[in-house]
């Protein structure tokens, strides 16, 4: 008998052997390092920087979030990324559902394993090419102003846009799976039934897909609440909360405070995914 | 369906418009690639292939293009290990804390990639004391590739059950042998599509390469943001956007391609 094969035969008798082997080294990686690292995150936020020495002072303190709270501008700030957030969803909503309904209702099979290659491809492009695209085409001589007569310029209006294009194949997916599982019966009954388009959409699809809305929501929500990148492209001089994370760790060198900021999209994101549980919306990510 | 051809048609156009929209934007960036014009006003002025050429000369897009190269290969090598031992693991075994652990595997791409980056960031310069480099951003790229991976072959897996496996130990081979003539076999093209789609991935990733690759190096993604608002480099800029569009949604295209049961898609 060989070592191989002896070394095979010990471990079939020891499946607990080999599950341990198995998730060691995942857990290792992701438990001890990336669990490890948020923690140390969420510490760091309570410790603050030396005003002389710019070194990080290991000493507990409720400065960060005193200071979080307190001051106008980071209130204003997070409201105005609260705000981008909740519009960008909107608009992906109203733009993915209609293109959901026909791909999963109206396409063919094939037609509909190409649509959903041709919504999900371009979603790996690259963020920052995207975002870029969308300051070209927006800019004062760009096809926006071309096609339109006009341009909205470089403000929120334009984070918005530019966020909703990219957030939108997430949207669309969880949107497409939901009514791909809704089944056509219940559409022709409603139909039988007299009601008409609109009516059967309000009171049949529109409550039985809610939960695959609200799981396309946890993406636009939660990939708004961490840019800062299409803000600095886009955006003009508006800042969102991820500038002031960037901002604290590059040119102000305070990593304590960076991490206090970073603690608010965490908590509504943790928040916001308390509310929708109820809706059974997690289990259609 | 007994919907009205009327909402059918109205559906449709929202479709067409929809799926124009989404492509219309990394067409103008192909176009401007070649397009004569540097203001890049529209509509184009005339082609050029002077841009490609100057980028293809140009050292720090090549450097660029290399540390994103090793990087990306580097973490994805990393990702297929990992992502392939969870997947075995959580497929094939049932035990205390199994949610925990999938939980794990996609809260890296799960939360915001600026805590994701801050916090790998932290971890490296303040607690561990490393100084950023190239092998600090390959470990942050590795970490949010695995979930990828561990897609794509939990899917595999869950789709093959264990069948073949159980007959192949019947007929006498052992647990390695079983592995390298059965099990692998059925999970290349998995693994293949996981791979491509965690390169792209690696490829694409600009927030979380910021705050864990070391000062004077540079991914393609970094070298556009760096480069962006310096007016006499936009030319430069639309070859490397345009690069990065084909680099990344090729793979991409092909790994759906390859695998039929990649339907979850999406980040998760």
């Amino acid at each position: 008998m060989s070592i191989a094969a002896s070394v095979s035969g010990f471990l079939y008798r020891k499946p607990r052997l080999r599950l341990g082997m198995l998730l060691s080294a995942p857990l290792l990686w992701l438990g001890l390092a990336y669990l490890g690292a948020l923690a140390a995150l969420f510490v760091t936020a309570f410790w603050h920087t030396d005003t002389f020495t710019g070194q990080v002072v290991t000493e507990w303190s409720l400065d960060n979030f005193t200071t979080l709270f307190t001051d106008g501008v980071y209130r204003t700030i997070t409201l105005r990324t609260l705000g981008i957030a909740v519009a960008v969803t909107v608009v992906d909503a109203v733009i993915a559902f209609p293109m959901a309904f026909y791909m999963a209702k109206f396409a063919s099979p094939r037609a509909q394993r190409v649509l959903v290659i041709a919504v999900m491809t371009p979603l790996w492009a690259s963020y920052l090419v995207k975002a870029y695209s969308w300051r070209i085409m927006l800019s004062g001589n760009g096809l926006v102003g071309w096609l339109f007569g006009a341009t909205p310029g470089y403000g929120l209006a334009a984070t918005v846009i530019t966020l909703s294009y990219l957030w939108l194949p997430y949207m669309i997916l969880p949107i497409y799976a939901g009514l791909d599982r809704l089944p056509d019966s219940l559409v022709e009954a409603s139909g039988d039934l007299g009601a008409r388009s609109w009516r059967t959409f309000r009171s049949v699809v529109l409550p039985l897909t809610f939960p695959a809305i609200v799981a396309g929501s946890i993406f636009t929500f939660s990939l708004t609440l961490g840019d800062y990148i299409t803000v600095k492209i886009v955006g003009g001089a508006n800042q969102m909360l991820g500038n002031v994370v960037y901002d604290n760790i590059g040119a102000a060198n305070n990593l304590p405070f960076a991490a206090t900021v970073a603690t608010v999209p965490v908590v509504i994101m943790l928040v916001y995914l308390a509310a929708v549980r109820r809706t059974g919306a997690l289990d259609n990510l | 369906m007994m919907l009205s051809k009327k909402t059918k048609y109205v559906l449709l156009a929202a479709l067409v418009l929809g799926l124009a929209v989404i492509y219309v934007p990394l067409l103008v960036v192909l176009l401007n690639s070649v397009n004569a014009d540097t203001t890049f006003g529209w509509p184009p002025s005339g082609f050029t292939l002077e841009w490609w050429r100057r980028a293809a000369e140009n050292e720090g897009v090549l450097r660029a293009l290399v540390t994103s190269l090793e990087a990306g290969l580097a973490a994805t090598a990393i990702a297929l290990v990992l992502g392939m031992m969870a997947a075995f693991a959580l497929q094939r075994y049932r035990f205390f804390g199994k949610d925990t652990v999938s939980l794990l595997i996609i809260l890296p791409i799960a939360l915001p990639g600026i805590v994701t980056g801050i916090a790998l960031n932290n971890a490296f310069r303040t607690i561990l004391g490393i100084d950023l480099g190239l092998f600090t951003a390959i470990i942050a790229h590795a970490t949010f590739c695995v979930v990828v991976v561990f897609n794509n072959v939990v899917a595999r897996l869950r789709r093959l059950g264990g069948n073949l496996e159980e007959a192949s130990m019947d007929l006498g081979a052992d647990g390695i042998t079983t592995f390298r003539l059965v099990t692998f076999p059925m999970l290349r093209s998995a693994l293949l599509a996981g791979g491509l789609l965690a390169f792209a991935l690696s490829f694409d990733e600009i927030i979380v390469t910021t705050f864990t690759l070391g000062a004077g190096l540079q991914t393609l993604p970094i070298w556009i943001l760096d480069n962006l608002f310096r007016p006499n480099q936009a030319p430069v800029v639309n070859v490397v956007a345009a690069v990065l569009i084909v680099v990344s949604t090729v793979p991409v295209y092909l790994a759906q391609r390859l695998s039929g049961d990649t339907a979850s898609g999406g980040r998760l």
